[in-house]
């Protein structure tokens, strides 16, 4: 088949392919940039490093130079875990109460379940700081746990509702007609169903978690420092390298994650469903 | 799903909606409606009620000029990253399924990998010594190395690639529903792929373009850690005064202003892209 206008075919093809690469080389390039930069024997951030090192990673592990660091994550591990699982409780109820509803009362419910997605975080971390002071609260980790809790919700929620829609409601009813109670049905049958849309949701949720820093730099403080606000101080004041070992740390973390979920969960599928 | 067994199909399960239900009201609902009160307080103890907050950051154009900047900063990410991940998407949707595969990992890992990370990447990227100034200088297409940390279009080009792939999973999922067959008709009937592109392939992919932008204009007006540290002290956007006000001047009302200006401004460029999409599906 021939086609008129060739150059200009031609030129969409130039034009679309140098974007697309140059657009892969800017998604990727910084995690490769940060991953060796963190092998560099320099005490100073220069790209490319100018001779290959573990010292920041000896640096980064030692529980007396970096202890700060330490605590840091263990305070973040221990905010995000418990703040996905209650989440995993709260938001697979609310999805599976409108699961099979399309009325106005359950869209309604919907976006606002989903509403910590879009409005600034930034907003409700103050909103948070401001709510906790003035009911007398004293600081402490578990308003941390609370407002995780509200920002990480919604993933879950979105998970676990798509993996409902899925779902055949007449696998409920047959198993109802051959004498299951609904208990049983709900373990035996629905639960299987969603428990990918679950999982995949809660990995979301935890890495959500991790990461978060609008509510996490109004409700931390010394004593409950959370690992990005950390990291955000050592940015601000020293350029300390062994932020690249952390982010080192994290890049490899995550892309272990990323290929067990897979596996799991299909999340790559259902990250583009 | 004990009771919605039980309940006719259709209708909401209010009791299991309601552990979420209620921590929402509890912990999002009250937090934002004080917040909103103590814009309208005299002091941080609500002595009384006071219009001054509001006066003072509306009657001054400094604070009216950072709100401006910071609603252009997200229209700006919304733009570069919608001129990037169009060319991405398209490669998707015309790869097979070993590439997709790869392609969504790609997007997925900056996106998983802490916005404090790659905010770190771009300091080591666009500092004096960094890679794009030792390129440049290798090059010799520069003769002293560039300033582009502290400047607003170092902080746009390192959001553009922080926010892209918070435009790409949408678009991604809404270009690969679209029937490669529209575009083969088109193109059969003579249509040029630029044509084939801004006719069939750009409308067709309007809601995702649009939950795509909401995402990237949300996020990038919010970038507190990226507006701080690659921004610097001379760019002042919203979320650094906020900060700024709330924890080093402790003017809380003045912040409380500030933030729920932060929140009008995130949830008007909302309205404004999903108005967009009605509007251009209309016509």
């Amino acid at each position: 088949m021939t086609h008129r206008n060739t150059i200009s075919d031609q030129s969409y093809s130039v034009v679309m392919g140098g974007l697309a690469t140059l657009s892969v080389a800017i998604l990727v390039g910084p995690v490769i940039i940060v991953l060796l930069t963190s092998f560099t024997s320099s005490r100073v951030l220069t790209f490319p490093p100018p001779g290959f090192s573990i010292e920041w990673y000896r640096d980064l592990f030692d529980p007396v130079r970096s202890g700060h660091i330490h605590s840091a994550l263990a305070n973040s591990v221990w905010v995000a875990a418990i703040a996905t699982a209650l989440a995993v409780v709260v938001a697979t109820a609310a999805a599976l109460a409108m699961a099979r509803s399309n009325r106005a009362s359950a869209r309604a419910l919907e976006a606002s379940f989903m509403s910590p997605l879009i409005l600034p975080g930034l907003s409700y971390g103050l909103a948070a700081l401001m709510f906790f002071s003035i009911l007398g609260f004293r600081p402490s980790i578990n308003h941390l746990i609370a407002g995780h809790l509200v920002v990480i919700a919604p993933f879950i929620f979105r998970t676990t509702l798509a993996s409902l829609t899925q779902f055949n409601p007449a696998l409920l009813e047959s198993s109802a007609s051959l004498g299951a109670g609904r208990l049983y049905a709900f373990r035996r049958i629905t639960l299987p169903i969603i428990t990918p849309g679950i999982v995949a949701g809660a990995f979301l949720a935890f890495v959500a978690s991790m990461d978060n820093v609008p509510v996490s730099l109004f409700l931390s403080n010394a004593r409950t420092n959370m690992l990005p606000i950390r990291m955000w101080g050592m940015m601000e004041t020293t350029l300390d390298v062994r932020i690249a070992a952390i982010s080192g740390v994290i890049i490899v973390a995550v892309l272990v994650a990323m290929v067990v979920m897979d596996r799991l969960t299909g999340l790559t599928r259902r990250m583009s469903m | 799903m004990a009771g919605a067994a039980k309940n006719e199909p259709g209708r909401v399960d209010w009791r299991l909606a309601a552990p979420l239900g209620f921590t929402y009201l509890a912990f999002f609902a009250a937090p934002l409606l004080i917040l909103l009160a103590m814009s309208f307080a005299a002091d941080d103890r609500f002595a009384s009620f006071s219009m001054d907050s509001w006066v003072k950051f509306w009657g001054d154009p400094f604070y009216r000029g950072v709100v401006y900047d910071t609603v252009r900063l997200g229209m700006v990410a919304v733009l570069a990253t919608s001129a990037l991940s169009y060319p991405i998407a398209l490669l998707f949707i015309a790869s097979g399924p070993l590439v997709r595969k790869l392609l969504i990992f790609i997007i997925l890992l900056p996106l998983l990998t802490s916005v404090v990370i790659r905010t770190f990447a771009w300091i080591v990227i666009l500092a004096r010594e960094g890679v794009v100034n030792q390129t440049l200088l290798a090059l010799g297409l520069t003769s002293a190395p560039l300033n582009l940390l502290q400047t607003e279009l170092g902080l746009v080009i390192a959001l553009t690639q922080i926010e892209m792939p918070l435009m790409l999973l949408p678009l991604v999922t809404v270009m690969q529903q679209i029937n490669p067959s529209l575009s083969d008709a088109s193109r059969a009937l003579g249509g040029s792929k630029w044509r084939t592109f801004f006719r069939v392939i750009l409308p067709l992919s309007l809601p995702g373009w649009i939950a795509g932008a909401t995402l990237v204009f949300a996020s990038a007006t919010t970038a507190f850690i990226s507006q701080t540290v690659i921004g610097g002290a001379r760019l002042v956007y919203l979320p650094s005064l906020i900060w700024q006000q709330s924890m080093v001047v402790f003017d809380w009302p003045f912040a409380a202003v500030a933030s729920v200006t932060l929140l009008v401004a995130v949830l008007s460029g909302v309205m404004l892209f999903s108005l967009l999409g009605r509007f251009a599906r209309t016509t």
